[in-house]
Order: structure tokens, then C-alpha cells, then sequence
């Protein structure tokens, strides 16, 4: 048992040395700045953890947490409102923005069975989407918002070109959300919302006010992934179009949670190594190398590997709810749940 | 033409979308009603079931609008075995598991199928336009006329008009009929109302939810055949949206009901419609989703949901 919940830090510790290892490393070599995208994608990935892992909520629609997180740092920092507030500041009151639209969206459907509330956070995530759009006056239509101004570090200024502090940035603010989840699973809070998922009735006999443990989960679900999105822009220095954070964003975020397992922090980080990794270093890579074997006939949809994303995606939430529903990294009470004719001791031969 | 043509206009208009979301819907209801799982891939199943027709139309040439009987009975065959196989292969194994473990199976197909609509576009035929990105739109051809049976009036009442509600009208009768009178219609309503009753009294359970899924997959077929020949053009993308449309029919008619889906469905045309003229296009699905999501949080079990306890 030790050495399991160990895995995050030794991911942590690993990913921290990379950009060292690249000194010493052959040019050419971009581990480190394709790293970026995959902490950004484990952060929305915890977010969503506390509510579908921890607490055994749906939710079909975190990328319009993380476009609220990504707009409200926008509108905070740039020199077209009237705000203009530095990058810390902004993005601790991004965190205060995105617990509130949580609680806001929590508030009226906390009480809806499970598959009603899925779709009503998969509703929610269609009408940020749209009305990001139309209002276009504050929030620039499908230009987005930009530029944003870099962060700044006592006095250092990021900048796009030098990729090293954005990392350790990231690394940084990824690095105090694992320990924040991880001593969040285990608190008191965090015993209640495993009682919602085992059981909401039992727990509720219990003593556990469901429907306001349920609402905090919501809200700090929603805070994480509202600072994914305000971190992204800033890296970014633009919100993007609002279409950047539609369903399969959400989607992939769901099949971090549900490849890596459900309720367990560091299944949620391999989760982002194997999914946001396959997605953008594997497909990407894939394309570059039969592109320059000259494999990809433009006239033939099957040779180009993008074409292929959706449907892998698709099998993999189809195969892991099949054969594997607790994940690669499981929390060891979701699988004694999941497979509960299994022995836990099988008994020797 | 006057405000009052504009209206009667717009009335057509919702009332023939409706009437193709009320046969996708009718599709998520059954199956909502007999195993409760809110069939993701039900819209996605819908995509298929077009370029299913519209590979159909180009590979054996079809002009005559007659050819539409031709493709409503090979279309639905279609998507009601492909529902079949993937409840067969996905769901059915999923029955004893946690209750979201089939929703999350449901968006894995719903992906999948997205996916084979996007590679499905690329097939090198004319109707698919050869040279054309996969991606893109593609048109379908026109098999039924678009001329006005009103004449010379502003109003525009089509050949298309007429063909939808020539199609699902009877479709939906019939529907009733095999629900409420044959064997096959007693037992999935038996197995809607209680799994181990129906099951204790001799019903082969996975045999009628897998007769559900075939039933609800033709019912998007012909959706589907309905939709590509008003419409014109399809997207393999274009499922997501019907499918949301049509699952909001569903639960504004209150799910498991069959009238409530029909009813839902029109509800959700006119409201489409109108908000399209009056309101501001940009807004309409919006609008969709915030009755959706109204609907679930006021009114959870839909319009006739209280009063009709009999599901499927």
C-alpha cells in the first residue's frame, strides 16, 4: 500500500528533474514543453475527480469551468478592461469566480439523480459555450480575448519563447492541487464524499449532510478546473474561441479520471500521462513520422492519424466500463466495490 | 409576406422539424423506459443512419422520389441491428454494474460512432464529394420536390412538408398499436415496469431489451432518411445537436412516455422555429438547453410524466 500512494510524488519528482535532463540531452529533444498541456489537462482531471471520483457525481461539462476560469483571468488582466490586475491576484480571484459558478450551478440541480445532473452539466457546458459567443461585445466573440499580459515572478517576466518558469509554474500549481486533493481525501470532508458515492442513503443516515458535502464538492471541483483555465490563457496569453472548450474537452478529461481510477489522485495523474499524452505528444508525433515517409495521402482519411482520435477515445471509455471499470490505478475501495466475487486474497495453488 | 404568413411559415417549419425529433426521441424514451440509460450514441446512431442513406442514393443512382420507400426500408434495418449489436457487445454486460458505468459506455459508443461518421465521409464516391475535406458538409440530393402544394401562396407548404408527416404520422400509430397490442409491446412494457416480475413470469428479458434496441435504432433510421431528404445536408458532428434536441423532447414530455415524446418533440420544432424568426438564431440552442435544464430542475418527470405511469 505504501509504495502506491507514493506515485504521485515520485511522478512529481520525476517530472521536476525533466528540463535537467534535457541540458544533457540531444537537441531536438521538446519533452519538457509537451509536458505543459498534460499538467494543465491532470489539473482539470483532479478537478473532476473530486466530483466524479471522490463523490460519484456525472459531470459532462468541465470545460465551461475551465472557460470561466479563462475568461475571468482575461477580463481581470487585460488593458482592454478596466481591471488590470497582476497575474497572482487575478488568478486567486479566478479560483473565487469559478467556486462561486460552481455553487451557482450547484445550488438548483444538487438534488437530481445522477444521469438528470449529467446532463444538466452537459446542458451547462453547451450554453457557456454559446453565450461566450454571442456576447461579443465583452467577450470578443469567437476572436477571444487577447493579449494578455505575462506573469510575472519578483520581477521576472515570463515570457512565451523561454519555457522552463512556465513549467515549473505549472509544476508548481499542480504540485499544491495533488497535495491539497490528496489531503482533502483524506479529511473529514473527504470520508463524506466517499459515503455519497458508496452509498447516499447510508451516508445520510449516518449524520452526512449529503446535499451540502455535494455542493462543496461542486464548488472546489469547479475552483481546480477554473485555475486550469486561467493558467492556460495566461501560458496561452488569449482565452482562444469559445469552441476551444467544448464537450470532447470534457470528454478527455473524463477519460483521464476513468482510464487513470476513479478517486485515486495518482490514477488521475497516469490518467493525464496516458490520455493528454497519447492526445498531444503520441497522435501529433504519429502524424510528423508517416508524413515524412511520405504515408499520409491527403486524398485517403484513414492514413491520417488525427482522424483516429474520437474513435480511440471512444473504445477506451467503451473497454475500461467493461473490463477494467476501476482503472489502471484504482483506489483499492473501488475495486474490492467493482469486482466484489474477487477474493481478496486469491488463495494459492 | 405578413407577420401573421411568417408565422403560419414558422409553424410549418417546427411542426416538420418536430416531427423528426419526435422519432429520435421516441428512440431515447424506449430505451430510457426499459433499462434507464440515457442512450448517448441514440443521436450519433442518427449520423449514421444518414450517410448509410446517402452511400445508399449514390451508389445505385436514386433520383425518383419514390426511392425514399426504398430507403426507409433498408435504412432503418441498418441502424436498428447496429443499436442491437452494440447493447449486445456494450451495455448488456454493464446491467448489474454502477448506474453510470452504461452512461459512460454510451458516450465511449457515441465517440466511436462520431468517428466512423467523419471516416465514413471520406469514401471516395461522388455524393460524398471526392476531393472534399471528410469533415465537410455534404449535400444530399434533392429526391423529393421542393414545390408548393398551396400554389401561388407565401406560404410554403412542400412536397417535403407532406412526406415528413406522411412518414412519422402512420410511423408513430403503428408504433402505438405494436406497443400496446402485440406480444413483443406487452413484454417490453412488463419489463419497463418491474425487471424480475417480467422476468419470473417467463419473459426473456435480455431478449426483449435487445427487441427495444432494435425497435428504438429503426425509429432513428428512419429519422434519419426523414431528416437528409428535408434537410439536404448532412455532418457527421450533426448528431450531437439532434441527439440533445431530442433528448430534451424526451424529458419535456416526461421520459419513458411515448406520447410525451411526441408531444415533446413538437414542442421543441416550434420552439426551435420561433426562436430561429422571433428571437435570434445565435440563441436557439440555448434556448434548448435552458429548457432542458429548466424542465429537469422544476419539473423533473415532464410534461405527462405525472399523469401516464405506464412506461414504454
Amino acid at each position: 500500500m505504501k509504495a502506491r500512494w507514493q506515485f504521485h510524488w515520485l511522478f512529481l519528482v520525476i517530472v521536476a528533474v525533466v528540463p535537467l535532463a534535457e541540458l544533457v540531452l540531444p537537441q531536438g529533444w521538446r519533452i519538457a514543453a509537451l509536458l505543459r498541456p498534460i499538467f494543465i489537462m491532470a489539473m482539470l482531471g483532479l478537478g473532476l475527480n473530486i466530483l466524479t471520483g471522490f463523490t460519484g457525481i456525472l459531470n459532462l461539462g468541465v470545460a465551461a469551468f475551465m472557460a470561466v476560469g479563462a475568461y475571468s483571468y482575461a477580463i481581470l488582466t487585460c488593458d482592454i478592461y478596466p481591471f488590470q490586475l497582476g497575474f497572482w491576484s487575478a488568478t486567486g480571484l479566478t479560483i473565487l469566480v469559478g467556486l462561486t459558478v460552481g455553487l451557482l450551478l450547484g445550488l438548483p440541480t444538487i438534488r437530481l439523480r445522477g444521469d438528470y445532473l449529467a446532463i444538466v452539466t452537459l446542458g451547462f457546458g453547451e450554453i457557456v459555450q454559446d453565450v461566450l459567443k454571442n456576447i461579443d461585445t465583452i467577450t470578443k466573440g469567437t476572436q477571444g480575448i487577447n493579449p494578455l499580459p505575462a506573469p510575472t515572478f519578483f520581477g521576472y517576466a515570463f515570457r512565451s519563447e523561454v519555457y522552463w518558469p512556465w513549467y515549473y509554474l505549472f509544476l508548481g500549481c499542480l504540485a499544491l492541487v495533488v497535495l491539497l486533493n490528496r489531503n482533502l481525501r483524506r479529511s473529514r470532508l473527504g470520508r463524506a464524499w466517499i459515503s455519497i458515492r458508496e452509498d447516499e442513503l447510508a451516508a445520510a443516515c449516518m449524520g452526512v449532510n449529503t446535499m451540502q458535502r455535494k455542493l462543496v464538492a461542486f464548488a472546489l471541483g469547479a475552483a481546480q478546473c477554473s485555475l486550469a483555465g486561467a493558467l492556460w490563457a495566461s501560458f496561452l496569453g488569449s482565452t482562444g474561441e469559445p469552441g476551444n472548450y467544448d464537450f470532447q474537452v470534457s470528454i478527455m478529461a473524463l477519460c483521464i479520471v476513468i482510464v487513470g481510477g476513479m478517486g485515486n489522485v495518482a490514477g488521475v495523474l497516469l490518467g493525464a500521462l496516458v490520455v493528454a499524452g497519447f492526445n498531444s505528444i503520441v497522435l501529433e508525433d504519429l502524424t510528423s513520422f508517416l508524413k515524412a515517409h511520405e504515408l499520409i495521402s491527403s486524398s485517403n482519411v484513414l492514413t491520417v492519424p488525427g482522424n483516429w482520435k474520437y474513435m480511440l477515445f471512444g473504445l477506451a471509455l467503451i473497454l475500461m466500463m467493461r473490463f477494467k471499470p476501476e482503472g489502471l490505478l484504482p483506489s483499492r475501495q473501488l475495486k474490492a466495490e467493482l469486482h466484489p466475487h474477487e477474493p481478496r486474497n486469491p488463495p494459492s495453488l | 409576406m405578413s407577420a401573421w404568413e411568417v408565422f403560419v411559415q414558422q409553424l410549418i417549419i417546427g411542426l416538420s422539424n418536430g416531427m423528426i425529433i419526435a422519432l429520435i426521441a421516441l428512440g431515447y424514451t424506449m430505451v430510457y423506459g426499459i433499462i434507464e440509460l440515457i442512450n448517448f450514441a441514440h443521436g450519433d446512431l442518427f449520423t449514421l443512419g444518414c450517410f448509410c442513406a446517402l452511400t445508399l442514393v449514390g451508389a445505385l443512382g436514386l433520383e425518383h422520389a419514390a426511392s425514399v420507400i426504398g430507403l426507409l426500408a433498408v435504412v432503418p434495418l441498418f441502424c436498428g441491428g447496429l443499436n442491437w449489436l452494440v447493447e449486445r457487445l456494450a451495455y448488456r454486460h454493464l446491467r448489474d454494474a454502477t448506474k453510470l458505468a452504461p452512461l459512460v459506455s454510451a458516450i465511449g459508443v457515441s465517440f466511436v460512432f462520431m468517428n466512423i461518421a467523419l471516416l465514413w465521409g471520406g469514401v471516395p464516391m461522388e455524393v460524398f464529394g471526392m476531393g472534399k475535406a471528410a469533415a465537410a458538409p455534404k449535400d444530399f440530393p434533392v429526391l423529393v420536390s421542393n414545390d408548393n402544394l398551396l400554389g401561388e401562396s407565401p406560404v410554403q407548404f412542400t412536397a417535403k412538408d407532406a412526406m415528413v408527416a406522411g412518414v412519422t404520422l402512420p410511423l408513430m400509430i403503428a408504433l402505438t398499436w405494436f406497443v400496446k397490442r402485440t406480444r413483443t409491446g406487452k413484454a417490453m412494457r412488463a419489463v419497463a415496469q418491474d425487471r424480475v416480475a417480467a422476468q419470473l413470469m417467463g419473459v426473456n428479458v435480455d431478449r426483449v431489451i435487445g427487441q427495444t434496441f432494435l425497435v428504438g435504432g429503426a425509429l432513428a433510421g428512419v429519422a434519419s432518411v426523414v431528416f437528409a431528404v428535408y434537410n439536404n445536408s448532412i455532418y457527421f458532428q450533426m448528431g450531437y445537436r439532434a441527439g440533445m434536441d431530442a433528448f430534451t423532447a424526451a424529458v419535456l414530455g416526461g421520459i419513458g412516455n411515448l406520447p410525451g415524446a411526441v408531444l415533446g418533440g413538437l414542442c421543441i420544432g416550434l420552439a426551435r422555429a420561433m426562436s430561429d424568426q422571433y428571437l435570434a438564431t445565435r440563441w436557439t440552442n440555448v434556448m434548448v438547453f435552458a429548457i432542458l435544464i429548466l424542465v429537469l430542475v422544476f419539473r423533473p418527470s415532464g410534461l405527462l410524466g405525472g399523469k401516464l405511469r405506464e412506461k414504454v
